[in-house]
């Protein structure tokens, strides 16, 4: 059994070189390449957690050890695979959700030219995660980390030719690789620390390590954490990423690898434990990108990048989860489960959107879709639901028990990070309901619109084939397209509930990150009550504004919050002054540098003797001669110094 | 007596290269696969070199020893280990698809006149320029090394100075000018560079009596061999500054951009994928063998200026604006991290850093010959000349993204595993400079992705508008060195197996161990 787990990461791996390497002549057939080997994926890993059911849950983990990697003194790395209740969770969400993109994307990407070489991304992506999350040591696990990078930078440039999709797919690296610096670091004071970097030696011995070590070595993968999970401070790149086409925006920034952080953080669960320090730091960092998101989305009149900044804001409770230790883990992971369904369900629902309005993104130019686009309207409806955390639906479940466990962090830190929790619920609730507003409900603001704004070009580029300046006909997408919507939706409704109804999810977990149950300083009840009036008044307040007004065309100036929220609250004005602009400076006073002082004062010599022979080549016409001369000097030095040697 | 397998490597593109400069005039194509085979053949011979070698055995193999000059105790010496065994490997391997990649660089303009024979030239040279570098890895003899380390100037310095590519940006007479200019600041510096490690070999001699790095070194290490401190680490210095003009280390760096800027694609990677890698690995086998307490001594410097190298580099490769300038830069700034890691003294850094020699190699001829095709049919180096490749020739945009790819050492690829090893070995000894160093990955990405960004994406040039894509002659060329890359990059178990032995032997020469682990974690 423990056989299959190589083949988890295999089927997609060999899509992906096939679909890449394979060339036109695949072009009929690659998408269908691609999601079947998606789909074979999945069937392994269902074919895996039957067999792990099956078995006492002391006893569940698997391993598989392929070859030794890096063999070098006083170092070992291998290509070795761990299969335990975390990863299987992971597994079956990424090829599972990762399986139904594909098949939306058959129906999204079918007018794109390159739609091979897409899917061929995608099962890159899948190969990349499944990597990170089965790899048993670090080092490989790292591999997988930036493996993903790669396949969302692939992604998020799929549209090269648009300086925008370039230019952010490029800022995701970029980013993303500051966090891995962290990463790389947090691996070599493993290195020097434990003399390993494998799982299962590094965290049975994080006791034995100094605190000190613990706090940095957390430190490290939490700045790795904030670059791929988009957390403050390198929160800029996902924003950006939204300029892929959409099912990338719904599986890797949304559903999967925006959450690799979460995984990173749990998974490193001993050493987190042995160092308070870092674990508060990571539940500030949560609280803040919390709120953080959750403001950037009440501003953004672009659907996608709305639900960029509420997928920042869901990770953040995800990672303050993360940071309250034993009491936060397993919540952690199962909000993580039920985002991933209710998030990568309403970015379906903006493609299919998007879809039928000539791949229209401004809110403002929606409006009373509903009545065009049922099944969208209900599968977006029920991921709207499940998010704000609607009672009985999964989020109201998984985000209910983080709110609890922050409360139960006691002290002052439980009442501010518990209060965070509920205003960012609040918000939640405001934002969700406002996107749900202006593009489902109120007036067709998309009639009245004679021509799509020139000054905010949409993201999908497939606009310039149909015509963006035609009125758009809003339309239901095929039936491709519904279904994965209608599983996903389907998964946000009753996710919550079956995990929860006998702490299922709890029991799965705890032998791997271990639980124990907190206690709020108020009773659960209370918070549960407390966590629903607040999403009422966020609803509430959303609908004042957005339900009972119409919505204006073009956007009002609006506050001075509100125009920071616009612009990611200032983010890249900060990066582009201090960092790019900076070094900008930087680079060019070095080049000049190198050019001037450096090449002439260093060499001094070199630079007169240069002259010199400037001098002879002026001498000189032609090659040849130039070269004679030139060879002759060489020989020359080189006669002296042997008649040097005879004379010694 | 057996066959002198290491001679024959040597011997084999040395006489390859006289046959290729005695084809007649009129038969260029001739001349052009006569050295094609002879580097196919010599790859063979290195193949046979590899598996001819045990690792597990002698330090130094398939050894041959004759008197040369009986007077100064000059010896015609060779042996290998394991590191100069993987870099004869990757000389051989490289040199055919330089070849193969400067086909029609030689080509001569016009047709007239019969006597001239650019293209057996240029051959010739590149074959000359391998035996050279090939005998510099095999040499134990302190002066045979010598001779060949500054005699592979001449053909290399012929080699930038008359080929460079075909269209240039600023006209054939600027061109001419700016190549000349590239080519004398090449010699000339590496000449100095040479002439200080002369004094230094002969200094060397006066103290031991002979060249033999062998019996040298085995003296050093029994104490019959004394030499006063002062004296050690002069003569270290003369060693090291030759080497660290070769590798090249910041400040001696600057020769570098001209050469790799003004030479055609292949020339540059004949610089720094093999000629440039005779520096680095002299300083394992000759600085840390001859001179280990200098070595020590002088490592705090040397790890300050591989640091600068690393950072500054990168820097400069961030801010050029010419394609094969900013790959040289960039190779600055690799150099630094693998003199980084023969200096950080510990068995990862030293295995790291002989890997990394290999996989640089492979990775920026991946690059630069990529790089190339696209400058030969733009006829510019010019990146803001560029953009929107990827539209029009999506094969080359791809295998210019995955060279890139390599070059910023993503993980999965073979440059990851040797700048890892590099860095947890720096980091073992020197947590401070190995932290510092990571910012070098982030830059990588910067420069990497800043180029690829501007030449291959966005809305398509009209001059590029009817580029074609990569012909055949041209993806043979790429597409082995990709499927290495890869290969390296998940399997390098085969090269570490034969590099650690070595690296090993070098720790014990300079008496140093590896830090041990501050808890021994349960196993």
């Amino acid at each position: 059994m423990e056989n299959l787990i190589a083949l988890l990461v295999a089927a997609p791996l060999l899509g992906a070189a096939v679909l890449l390497c394979g060339g036109r002549r695949l072009d009929a057939v690659g998408h269908w390449i691609g999601t079947v080997l998606a789909a074979l994926s999945f069937v392994f890993g269902a074919v895996l957690f039957a067999d792990m059911l099956g078995k006492d849950p002391e006893h569940r983990e698997m391993s598989q050890h392929l070859f030794s990697w890096i063999p070098v003194e006083g170092f070992q790395a291998d290509v070795a695979f761990q299969l335990d209740q975390l990863s299987m969770t992971f597994v079956l969400l990424i090829s599972g959700v990762g399986s139904l993109i594909h098949v939306y994307s058959i129906g999204y990407m079918e007018h794109d030219e390159r739609r091979r070489r897409f899917f061929g991304y995608l099962n890159l992506f899948l190969a990349a995660m499944l990597l990170l999350v089965l790899a048993d040591n670090y080092l490989l696990l790292y591999v997988g980390w930036e493996g993903v990078g790669l396949a969302s930078y692939l992604l998020i440039g799929f549209w090269q030719h648009k300086p925008s999709a370039a230019t952010a797919a490029k800022k995701a690296f970029l980013v993303n690789r500051v966090g891995d610096v962290g990463l790389s670091i947090a691996i070599m004071l493993m290195f020097t620390t434990f003399g390993t970097f494998a799982f299962g030696p590094v965290l049975a011995s994080a006791g034995d390590s100094g605190e000190g070590t613990l706090t940095a070595i957390g430190l490290m993968l939490l700045l790795a954490a904030c670059g791929k999970s988009a957390q403050v401070p390198l929160q800029s790149w996902l924003g950006d990423a939204m300029e892929g086409p959409t099912p990338v925006s719904a599986l890797i920034h949304a559903a999967t690898m925006v959450t690799a952080g979460v995984y990173l953080i749990v998974r490193s669960a001993a050493i987190f434990n042995g160092a308070p320090d870092a674990q508060l730091v990571t539940t500030v960092v949560g609280a803040v990108t919390l709120l953080f998101g959750a403001i950037v989305g009440c501003a953004k009149d672009d659907i996608k990048k709305a639900l960029a900044g509420s997928t920042m804001s869901q990770i953040g409770y995800m990672v303050l989860a993360a940071g309250l230790g034993p009491i936060g883990y397993v919540f952690a992971i199962m909000h993580l489960v039920t985002h991933g369904f209710f998030k990568a369900g309403l970015f379906l629902g903006a493609g299919s959107v998007m879809h039928g309005m000539n791949d229209e993104v401004d809110m403002r130019k929606y409006g009373g879709l509903r009545k065009y686009m049922p099944v969208t309207f209900v599968t977006f409806g029920l991921g709207y639901l499940a998010i704000i955390g609607f009672p009985g639906l999964s989020g109201f479940f998984s985000k209910d028990m983080i709110i609890e466990a922050a409360f139960a962090k006691g002290g002052t830190e439980g009442w501010i990070l518990g209060g965070v929790a509920l205003l960012g619920a609040a918000i939640t609730a405001f934002y969700m309901t406002r996107v749900m507003l202006m593009t489902f409900f109120g007036e067709e603001r998309w009639k009245s619109r004679p021509t799509a704004s020139p000054e905010e070009p949409s993201a999908e580029p497939a606009a310039e084939h149909h015509g963006a300046h035609a009125e758009p006909h809003p339309h239901e997408s095929p039936k491709v397209m519904t279904i994965p919507m209608i599983v996903l939706a389907v998964g946000s409704v009753f996710g919550g509930a079956f995990f929860s109804i006998g702490d299922r999810f709890v029991h799965w977990l705890e032998p791997v990150t271990g639980h124990t149950h907190g206690h709020p300083p108020v009773s659960a009840l209370t918070v549960t009550v407390a966590t629903v009036t607040v999403m009422v008044l966020g609803v509430g307040l959303a609908y004042l504004q957005y339900g009972r007004r119409p919505v204006p065309v073009v956007a009002p100036r609006g506050s001075l919050l509100t125009r920071a929220a616009r612009r990611d609250l200032l983010q890249d004005d900060f990066n582009h002054v201090v960092l790019v602009r900076g070094g900008e400076h930087l680079t060019r006073s070095l080049v000049y540098v190198d050019h001037t002082l450096v090449d002439g004062v260093v060499n001094g010599t070199a630079a007169s003797m240069g002259g010199l022979s400037g001098r002879l080549r002026r001498l000189q016409n032609g090659f040849a001669r130039s070269y004679a001369v030139s060879m002759f000097g060489g020989a020359a030095v080189l006669i002296a110094a042997t008649l040097l040697m005879r004379a010694v | 007596m057996s066959f002198p397998l290491l001679t024959a490597t040597a011997a084999l593109p040395a006489l390859g290269a006289i046959a290729t400069a005695a084809v007649p005039a009129a038969k260029r194509t001739a001349a052009k696969w006569l050295a094609l085979i002879v580097s196919l053949a010599t790859l063979a011979l290195a193949v046979t070199v590899l598996v001819r070698f045990d690792p597990g055995g002698d330090r130094y193999q398939l050894t041959e020893s004759h008197s040369w000059i009986a007077d100064f105790g000059v010896r015609y010496e060779l042996g290998v280990d394991g590191i100069a065994v993987a870099l004869i490997a990757l000389t051989a391997l490289l040199i055919p698809f330089i070849i193969l990649a400067g086909w029609h660089d030689a080509d001569p303009l016009e047709t007239g006149n019969k006597r001239w024979r650019p293209t057996q030239g240029f051959f010739a040279l590149i074959l000359a320029v391998e035996a050279m570098v090939i005998i510099s890895f095999e040499a134990t003899d302190v002066f045979l090394f010598y001779i060949f380390f500054e005699a592979m100037l001449i053909p290399m310095y012929f080699l930038i100075g008359g080929f460079g590519d075909r269209a240039h940006e600023h006209g054939e007479e600027t061109a001419a000018t700016q190549r000349s200019y590239a080519a004398v600041k090449f010699l000339l510096y590496n000449l100095v560079g040479g002439l200080i490690m002369l004094a230094a070999v002969i200094g060397l001699y006066v103290v031991a009596g002979n060249f033999s790095l062998t019996e040298i070194a085995e003296a050093r290490a029994n104490g019959s061999l004394d030499m006063a401190t002062s004296t050690e680490r002069w003569l270290f210095l003369g060693f090291f500054f030759a080497f660290a003009v070769k590798a090249p280390l910041w400040p001696l760096h600057t020769w570098l951009p001209n050469a790799m800027g003004e030479a055609t694609a292949p020339v540059a990677v004949l610089i720094t994928a093999v000629v440039d890698k005779v520096g680095t690995f002299a300083m394992l086998r000759f600085c840390l063998q001859l001179f280990p307490e200098a070595s020590t001594w002088a490592t705090p410097v040397v790890l300050v200026l591989a640091l600068v190298s690393i950072i500054y580099g990168a820097l400069l490769a961030v801010g050029q604006r010419d394609i094969k300038r900013l790959v040289a830069y960039a190779s600055i700034s690799h150099f630094g991290f693998i003199i980084m890691g023969i200096f950080a003294m510990t068995s990862q850094g030293q295995s790291g850093a002989t890997l990394y020699m290999v996989n640089h190699g492979i990775s920026t001829a991946a690059l630069m010959l990529v790089a190339g095709f696209l400058i030969s049919r733009r006829g510019s180096r010019l990146i803001a000349d560029y953009g929107g490749v990827q539209k029009v020739a999506p094969v080359l945009a791809g295998t210019f993204l995955i060279g890139g790819l390599a070059t910023l050492s993503l993980p999965g690829l073979a440059p990851f595993v040797s700048e890892f090893l590099v860095l947890v070995g720096t980091f073992a000894r020197y947590p401070v400079i190995g932290i510092i160093a990571t910012v070098g990955i982030v830059l990588a990405a910067l420069y990497v992705l800043v180029l690829y960004q501007r030449t291959m994406t966005g809305p398509v040039k009209a001059e590029v508008a009817k580029m074609p894509d990569l012909r055949v002659r041209e993806l043979v060329v790429v597409a082995p060195l990709i499927v290495l890359l890869v290969f390296l990059g998940v399997y390098p178990k085969p090269l570490t197996d034969i590099v650690n032995p070595a690296v090993e032997q070098t720790m014990s020469d300079v008496q140093k161990k590896d830090p041990q682990p501050e808890v021994e974690a349960a196993k």
